[in-house]
């Protein structure tokens, strides 16, 4: 006997089941619930009216005071010294045309269908231009010394030499630690466990007011370049680390090979064990890259303006000095969209490597 | 692998690009080598160092340091520090010379290796507090909260004052002269505490807008604090220069030359004044630079109360001890001769 | 088989003391030979170099300063100092005010993680939404900016003398004041008995599982050991004459005096250390509870086992492994992150020392005291993490 097909009941599929579910399932689920949007209902609509509805959009420092709600005027009068810091005001395209040059080269790298020779030249090439670019004086660009680069580039240029330049330091001394020969294994182990163990402002601070004494008399370094130096360490040791993660990760089948093949250590590292090994880490070492980025706050400490100096900086007009908290959380919402943006595709990447593997 | 090698070459040259300095370790050679002064300044503190709207740095001493610089031929370059910054920063040779309200002490002089020139600012430490308070002596500041930035004399002080006077306090200590003053005029402390001059010069400039009465600077002032510019050990010649230019400075107001009219008086008869401006050489050839050297740092920024009368007054502070011993100051300049 | 001539030809091998030059033993002898000598030689070189810097500029070293009076006061210090006190009493202070920030930071954001991480994987979709919400922003904010964020929060409290006291706490711009009990006697030897009651109660426990494991008979630990916390403290407040008196914060002429005050700075520090490292905790407790093997919890609740045993007993054992290893390294992140409070005006280790850095001129001893104070914190924690995780190593067969 054929029956026609009816529709399910009303409360167990849709929208209406997945309610009931997962929110009011229990009693004690659903006195949650009430809360929690007790709670929302509390919270959220003020902090909507506060930031947006009576908030003060225009550079505008009576209607500021006046108004009951968020002041971002403080950002838009003050947007260039907070972004590019103390940056010539007319050349500041230079530092935004580095800082889109330096954002595309990162994110084609990090797909590594895209490694090969072309990708490397480019990189090759790619660094001195954005070094000239910032800095000027030749090609008729007019110079502007680092003392005066600040802002968000400064960020970006900090965190990225840093993890670049730190790459072979820590590939050496990821190799040295995991090395059969017990000197350089200590050394290595050493270094290693001295940077992580110290905070990184200890390492600036040495930086800072330590470099210059270890120097011949008379030679000084830049500012800058100090603290990018005491980067690159801290940052080599953190990689040092994951890249030994890495190479432990790796079967050793593939080492073994390589050695019955009767391939020298060198050959076997580079040709065979490293390509791998790096392969595997990328995400990770995105992870320590969003860290990088956030640790680059730092260098406001000892006197250099990034992104949070120069908000702080921003902040110290004492016209505005009274809207300094938008100016805080302004710059958090900046820092939240690149970190989580780093990660979301970094968890996407360590997807796609998942199911490449199997 | 070749990437590598080129990367390692890039750095490399970023590297040579960006060490400067002479070999030689002489301060003088190298500032003259480099063709700019490198003065540390405050950079925050209005009548001795701030940028004006323009970004020109304005003050007292911004206007030594550009004396000096006219005086030895270069440019100069201001480079703002905080307390904390300013010895290691001259210790290291991020700065050739400090002209940051800096106070002589032995300490200073011996232990950081470091070495004072000449005063150009007599001062004295002071407090302020908001009216309201009802305070009208340092003595009953017993029990309060007091702002004071780390890595300075003031800090010291205070901490004699108050022990000697059986008085307790707490103290805040925050980093950066624009912090503190913030700290200050949001009521996080009762009391201010720096130079009198800086006193002076935040309650005309940093308090809020219109409310620079309600604050009021007590009478006591609690120690001596003669300001001048600082440089390192180890260049004599350097050391002598920048003090003779700054006593050249005050004999030019004793002689009366002013930015005006000091090509007219190169040609005067009064030997004092021939030797000063050169005209009667060998003073230049004794400090090893041009024999106008004087002419050209007084023809750059004024005399002594030039650049005073330039800078000071809007703080509303007399002239005092800052006046010429021959008009009732302290100001003495050893002769030029 | 033809034997080898006697006087045939070997080719000529070069030799190192009768080993070939290609020999694997001694080329690793000669490669390390050569990076300790350039190791070496490098340390060598820098450190002549900064002993003819530190001579040329005729800064002193040594460190003879430590004994000097410091001149300097401290803003909060859990030790008697003053400005006469030698600066190695003022370093301390900084130490001692950096472990207090750090021991009741990790404490707070291990509740705090705890809870996140379990709610994390609640049903409720709200719960789990406003969780995730949680840890991601926190996660991607510095904590430089967070601590600055809350310092700024903290002095936007009223003044001293607009605040409002609630039940004696009064919360102000330079601090949250509370009324703490008047220093007495019966107060002390309650503390004694809290102490003597932790004890007590540790024994208790292991005697009742010995007792379970030999007879099968559950006692009611949790409600024995409730007793006993609140009775012997109690018993030695009695004991000690039952003082009553209480140390309310008052308003002064400049201040507010009594009581139990914590500054704005040491808050915000705090404040801002113990969310962040929260979302972190609470990631790690995500993923250790989730590391559980699903099977385990079925087979559980099979035997009829209640939700909160099959919480105590199966899945947090199991899920500890995989969290303490990553938890004990935020620990140290926090610890060493603390050392930021540097820029915010609490006084901990990195601020007195740079303080008295600046006032002596002896960078180097200075940097040197503060990395070998936190090295020695690392490795103390990394040592205890070593040991831990060898006790709780799964023994396969």
């Amino acid at each position: 006997m054929a029956t026609s097909a009816s529709a399910p009941p009303v409360a167990t599929t849709g929208p209406l089941a997945w309610i009931k579910e997962n929110l009011f399932s229990s009693v004690g689920n659903t006195i949650t619930t009430l809360v929690v949007l007790a709670f929302l209902v509390w919270t959220i609509p003020p902090l909507v009216q506060w930031a947006f509805t009576d908030a003060v959009w225009a550079p505008d420092n009576a209607a500021c005071r006046q108004a009951s709600g968020a002041c971002w005027g403080f950002i838009s009068e003050k947007h260039r010294l907070i972004f590019f810091g103390t940056y010539p005001y007319g050349e500041q395209w230079r530092p935004f045309a580095m800082m889109l040059i330096l954002l595309a080269l990162v994110f084609t790298t990090l797909n590594t269908n895209n490694w090969g020779r072309l990708l490397w030249i480019t990189w090759a090439v790619a660094l001195p231009a954005m070094f000239i670019l910032m800095q000027g004086g030749i090609l008729g660009l007019t110079f502007v010394s680092t003392s005066q680069w600040g802002g968000l580039p400064l960020t970006l240029i900090l965190s990225t030499f840093g993890i670049i330049a730190s790459f072979p330091l820590a590939v050496v001394l990821a190799l040295g630690r995991r090395s059969d020969l017990p000197a350089i294994k200590f050394i290595c182990v050493l270094f290693i466990e001295l940077i992580r163990g110290v905070p990184l402002i200890t390492l600036l601070f040495m930086a800072s007011l330590m470099i210059n004494l270890f120097l011949p008399t008379g030679v000084t370094f830049d500012k800058l370049l100090r603290a990018q130096i005491a980067i690159i360490m801290f940052s080599g040791a953190y990689t040092a680390e994951v890249i030994r993660g890495g190479l432990q990760a790796l079967p050793r089948g593939q080492e073994e090979a390589a050695d019955a093949l009767g391939l020298s250590y060198w050959y076997k590292m580079f040709f065979v064990v490293l390509p791998q090994a790096l392969k595997l880490v990328i995400p990770p070492m995105i992870n320590n890259f969003i860290g990088l980025f956030k640790d680059t706050t730092l260098v406001s400490i000892i006197g250099l303006y990034d992104f949070l100096g120069a908000i702080k900086a921003a902040g110290s007009d004492t016209e505005w000095r009274i809207f300094f908290l938008e100016g805080l959380v302004f710059a958090a919402v900046i820092y939240f969209i690149f970190c989580f943006a780093m990660a979301s595709y970094g968890r996407y990447l360590e997807r796609r490597l998942d199911t490449s593997k199997r | 692998m070749k990437s590598k090698l080129k990367l390692a070459l890039v750095a490399g040259a970023i590297v040579a690009s960006s060490v400067s300095g002479a070999m030689a370790g002489k301060d003088l050679d190298a500032i003259k080598a480099r063709g700019e002064l490198l003065c540390g300044v405050s950079g925050t503190l209005g009548g001795f160092s701030l940028p004006d709207s323009k970004g020109v740095m304005q003050g007292l001493d911004a206007d030594i340091c550009r004396a000096i610089a006219a005086a030895i031929g270069t440019k100069v370059k201001f480079v703002p520090l905080t307390a904390q910054q300013r010895f290691t920063a001259l210790q290291s040779g991020e700065v050739d010379i400090l002209s940051r309200n800096t106070t002589w002490t032995l300490t200073r002089d011996t232990a950081l290796g470091l070495n004072f020139t000449a005063v150009t600012y007599y001062d004295g430490q002071g407090f302020m507090i908001p009216k309201k308070l009802g305070v009208k002596s340092a003595k009953e500041l017993d029990g309060a909260t007091v702002c004071v930035q780390p890595g300075t004399t003031t800090e010291l002080n205070l901490a004699d004052y108050f022990r000697a006077n059986k008085m307790k306090y707490t103290p805040v200590v925050i980093e950066g002269t624009q912090e503190t003053n913030a700290a200050f005029f949001s009521g996080r402390c009762d009391v201010l505490t720096t130079d009198s001059s800086g006193l002076a010069s935040i309650r005309a400039n940093d308090a809020p807008k219109g409310k620079s009465d309600d604050y009021v600077i007590l009478p006591e002032i609690i120690s001596k604090e003669p300001l001048g510019p600082v440089v390192r050990h180890g260049d004599d010649q350097w050391l002598d220069v920048v003090k003779w230019v700054v006593f050249a400075l005050v004999e030019a107001e004793e002689y009366g030359v002013t930015k005006e009219n000091a090509d007219k008086m190169a040609s005067s008869t009064n030997p004092g004044i021939r030797r000063l401006l050169g005209t009667d050489p060998g003073m230049g050839k004794n400090l090893g630079l041009d024999e106008k050297w004087a002419l050209n740092a007084i023809k750059a920024t004024g005399n002594y109360g030039e650049i005073w009368e330039a800078n000071i007054p809007p703080l509303g502070l007399p002239r005092g001890l800052n006046a010429l011993w021959s008009k009732g100051g302290i100001m003495y300049a050893p002769p030029v001769r | 088989m033809t034997e080898i001539p006697a006087n045939s030809q070997r080719p000529p091998t070069r030799s190192l003391g009768g080993r070939s030059f290609y020999d694997k033993e001694v080329q690793g002898v000669l490669w390390q030979v050569v990076t300790i000598g350039v190791v070496l030689g490098l340390g060598y070189y820098l450190y002549s170099n900064m002993v003819a810097n530190l001579e040329l500029r005729q800064i002193q070293t040594g460190w003879g300063f430590l004994w000097r009076p410091a001149s300097f006061d401290i803003g909060e210090s859990l030790i008697p100092y003053t400005s006469a006190s030698p600066y190695w009493k003022a370093i301390l202070v900084g130490l001692i005010n950096t472990f207090r920030v750090a021991v009741v930071g990790c404490i707070l954001a291990t509740i705090l993680g705890v809870f996140v991480g379990v709610a994390s994987l609640s049903r409720n979709f709200l719960v789990s939404g406003l969780t995730s919400v949680y840890i991601h922003s926190l996660r991607n904010v510095p904590v430089l900016l967070q601590m600055i964020f809350w310092v700024a929060v903290m002095h936007a409290m009223p003044s001293v003398r607009e605040s409002k006291p609630l039940f004696g706490f009064v919360a102000t711009q330079r601090g949250l004041f509370a009324p703490v009990p008047a220093a007495a006697f019966g107060w002390t030897l309650a503390l004694v008995g809290l102490l003597v009651a932790v004890v007590a109660i540790w024994i208790v426990a292991r005697w009742a599982n010995r007792r379970q494991l030999e007879t099968g008979e559950i006692f009611p630990v949790m409600w024995t050991s409730l007793g006993i916390l609140v009775a012997l403290p109690f018993v030695g407040w009695l004991i000690g004459g039952a003082p009553t008196e209480w140390n309310v914060p008052q308003l002064n002429r400049f201040n507010i005096r009594g009581g139990m005050s914590l500054s704005p700075e040491f808050l915000a520090v705090l404040t801002g250390l113990t969310l962040y490292t929260s979302a972190f905790i609470g990631e790690i407790v995500r993923a250790g509870i989730l590391s559980v093997p699903k099977g385990q919890i079925e087979a559980a609740r099979a035997i009829g086992l209640r939700e909160s045993v099959i919480m105590r007993k199966i899945i947090l054992p199991q899920a500890l492994r995989v969290i303490v290893p990553p938890q004990t390294s935020q620990y140290l992140n926090l610890t060493k992150n603390s050392s930021l409070a540097v820029a915010i005006g609490y006084p901990d280790l990195v601020s007195t020392a740079n303080t008295t850095m600046n006032q002596t001129g002896q960078a180097p001893e200075g940097i040197v005291i503060i990395m070998v104070v936190y090295l020695t914190i690392s490795l103390t924690i990394s040592l205890f993490m070593n040991w831990y995780n060898k006790k709780i190593q799964l023994v396969e067969r």
